[in-house]
């Protein structure tokens, strides 16, 4: 029982992208960067996004923590590119409803390789870790409309 | 009669017996619980004194006259005789009772600190110390004008103690050092600080909330001026601990926070306070948390304390030997069990320390990931986290086994 949701937890995709995060590095040309932390256990995340016209060009990041912090801010940002403002909000809200035990949402193939991460709404002390970076997506989109 | 009163044969089973806490599942396992140095488990003795005093005697303290406010004064104020007693204090009323260690160490900032620091003085500390022992002190030097300066540490994360000399100057007002370091386990040389302090006229605060839960402490024999520790790391309820200090300081110390209990007499722009201690015990104390503190005094001197040493020694010698003997695991702090206490703190391949308790919470075991409220000492090991197991007079070599068995679980999904 407890071993099946150790599988379901740390998945080889999950280990795969924490070990190779993608869009990991400085953007130069970003519009905006959040940074986001974990004073509780040192999870860290700069989001850097280059956003023109409503919608997400490019997106990166820099930072360090753990296996599910670091993985879900990768996944999040292979999604992120070409993105309206509403669409990623529209994922965020889907993301933290399937953090919060939403089973529907985790079939959504708009979430791509974050349904991987299904699995984190059963240890709820690390939840916060999944959602550390779509918190920084969060601040970024509403400090770009706000700017 | 002999003085020297043999204890008996140790019998760490039964001793476990006594704590209810430990005798549980957790997710389907049966518990390790490696927390102790965060806080240990309550045995009964504790528990039933707690619940009793709430049963039987609950008043609030001195000035009743009725019956139960006697038994409440009685209880509360042998608790402190107890404590005092235990810790080699000449009285009892060198002991403060305070929320814990992190409150005593801000009184002591507060009090003696605001009177005795002033502009350009200095105030030393080591890298190794808790957040507690650094933060109310960077409060105070702000305020003040003063200069925190620290002794670093060697790659063993144990102190370097040749640079002692040259940091302490005739400016030194205090210095803060922690006994057993909560992040590596490290024992410190307190007594040869003291003395090297004392000798520039800087007082010492030793921060003892590790040292304590492990060993005999005798404030007469560390010389110290300040000693600070809370009773939950030591089989005691939370929200209890004490500031030890010598008379003469404690005498001269304004008061920390001002109310009921901490006065003499109250006149409409002015009041005189009591004497210590109650003069820095202002307000309705925690009398249940000092009955319980007593009774967890009662508890590990029952158990004795060279009982405890030698057990744990054995222990943390076990714990030691079954992790070097894993592949990719990196042990902090002294190499040498005799310079360790009660902690191991280490990282295991490039599985993140919270994924590494994950893990082991999964497997029923307990232990903590992350600073370890000692984020100079993380910085010092050029890391963000490590993880700590942390060991009791309860433990056993089978929860050290329980342990290895789930670094083995986390090295096969972090295939290191």
């Amino acid at each position: 029982m407890t071993d099946l949701n150790l599988n379901s937890l740390y998945q080889q995709l999950i280990l795969d992208h924490y070990r190779k995060p993608r869009n990991k590095g400085e953007l130069p040309d970003k519009t905006v960067e959040i940074h986001m932390a974990n004073p509780v256990c040192g999870d860290e995340i700069r989001l850097q996004l280059r956003i023109e016209d409503d919608e997400i060009i490019e997106a990166k990041h820099v930072g360090q923590g753990c296996s599910i912090s670091q993985a879900s801010v990768s996944m999040m940002t292979n999604l992120l590119k070409g993105t309206k403002l509403s669409e990623a909000e529209e994922l965020a809200g889907k993301f933290t409803d399937m953090m919060h035990g939403d089973e529907d949402v985790a079939r959504d193939k708009q979430l791509g390789d974050l349904r991987a991460l299904q699995g984190v709404s059963k240890f709820p002390v690390r939840i916060k870790c999944a959602l550390l970076a779509f918190d920084a997506l969060q601040e970024a989109i509403k400090e770009t409309r706000e700017s | 009669m002999s003085t020297l009163t043999a204890h008996p044969a140790f019998d760490v089973e039964a001793l476990r017996r006594a704590f209810p806490a430990l005798n549980q599942e957790v997710n389907g396992k049966p518990l390790a619980y490696l927390d102790n140095a965060a806080t240990s488990q309550k045995p009964e003795a504790v528990l039933d004194v707690v619940e009793r005093y709430y049963r039987l005697d609950n008043a609030n303290v001195h000035r009743g006259i009725h019956e139960l406010s006697r038994r409440a004064t009685v209880a509360y104020e042998d608790a402190r005789a107890r404590v005092a007693d235990w810790l080699g204090a000449s009285e009892a009323s060198e002991v403060i009772w305070t929320r814990g260690t992190t409150e005593a160490i801000n009184l002591v900032a507060a009090s003696w600190g605001m009177d005795q620091v002033g502009e350009g003085d200095e105030i030393l500390l080591t890298t190794m110390e808790h957040h507690s022992n650094i933060v109310p002190w960077q409060l105070l030097a702000q305020r003040k004008g003063a200069t925190l300066k620290y002794l670093e540490m060697d790659e063993e994360g144990r102190l370097r103690l040749e640079d002692l000399e040259e940091l302490l100057t005739p400016r030194t007002r205090l210095v803060g050092v922690t006994h057993i370091s909560n992040a590596l386990g490290t024992v410190n040389p307190v007594k040869t600080i003291v003395e090297a302090a004392q000798a520039r006229g800087a007082r010492v605060l030793v921060d003892g909330a590790q040292a304590v839960p492990h060993r005999k402490v005798d404030v007469g024999e560390l010389g110290c001026d300040f000693y600070v520790f809370s009773s939950h790391k030591m089989c005691g309820p939370t929200g209890i601990g004490a500031l030890w200090a010598r008379k003469e300081i404690l005498e001269e110390m304004s008061p920390y926070q001002g109310g009921g209990e901490m006065i003499s007499v109250v006149e409409r722009d002015h009041s005189t306070w009591a004497k210590i201690p109650h003069k820095f015990e202002a307000g309705t104390p925690n009398i249940a948390g000092a009955v319980g503190a007593a009774a967890a005094v009662d508890f590990m001197e029952g158990a004795g304390y060279e009982n405890i040493r030698k057990h744990e020694t054995d222990l943390l010698a076990y714990a030691l030997e079954k992790m070097r003997a894993l592949p990719d695991v990196t042990i902090y702090g002294p190499e040498d069990p005799r310079e360790r206490s009660g902690a191991i703190s280490f990282g295991l391949g490039d599985a993140h320390p919270h994924d590494i308790a994950t893990i082991l919470d999964s497997e029923g075991v307990a232990i903590r990931a992350g600073h370890h409220c000692a984020q100079l000492v993380m910085r010092h090991l050029g890391l963000s986290a490590t993880t700590r197991a942390s060991f009791a007079l309860y433990n056993t070599p089978d929860d050290v086994d329980r342990l290895v068995d789930g670094l083995r679980v986390v090295q096969g999904i972090f295939g290191s």
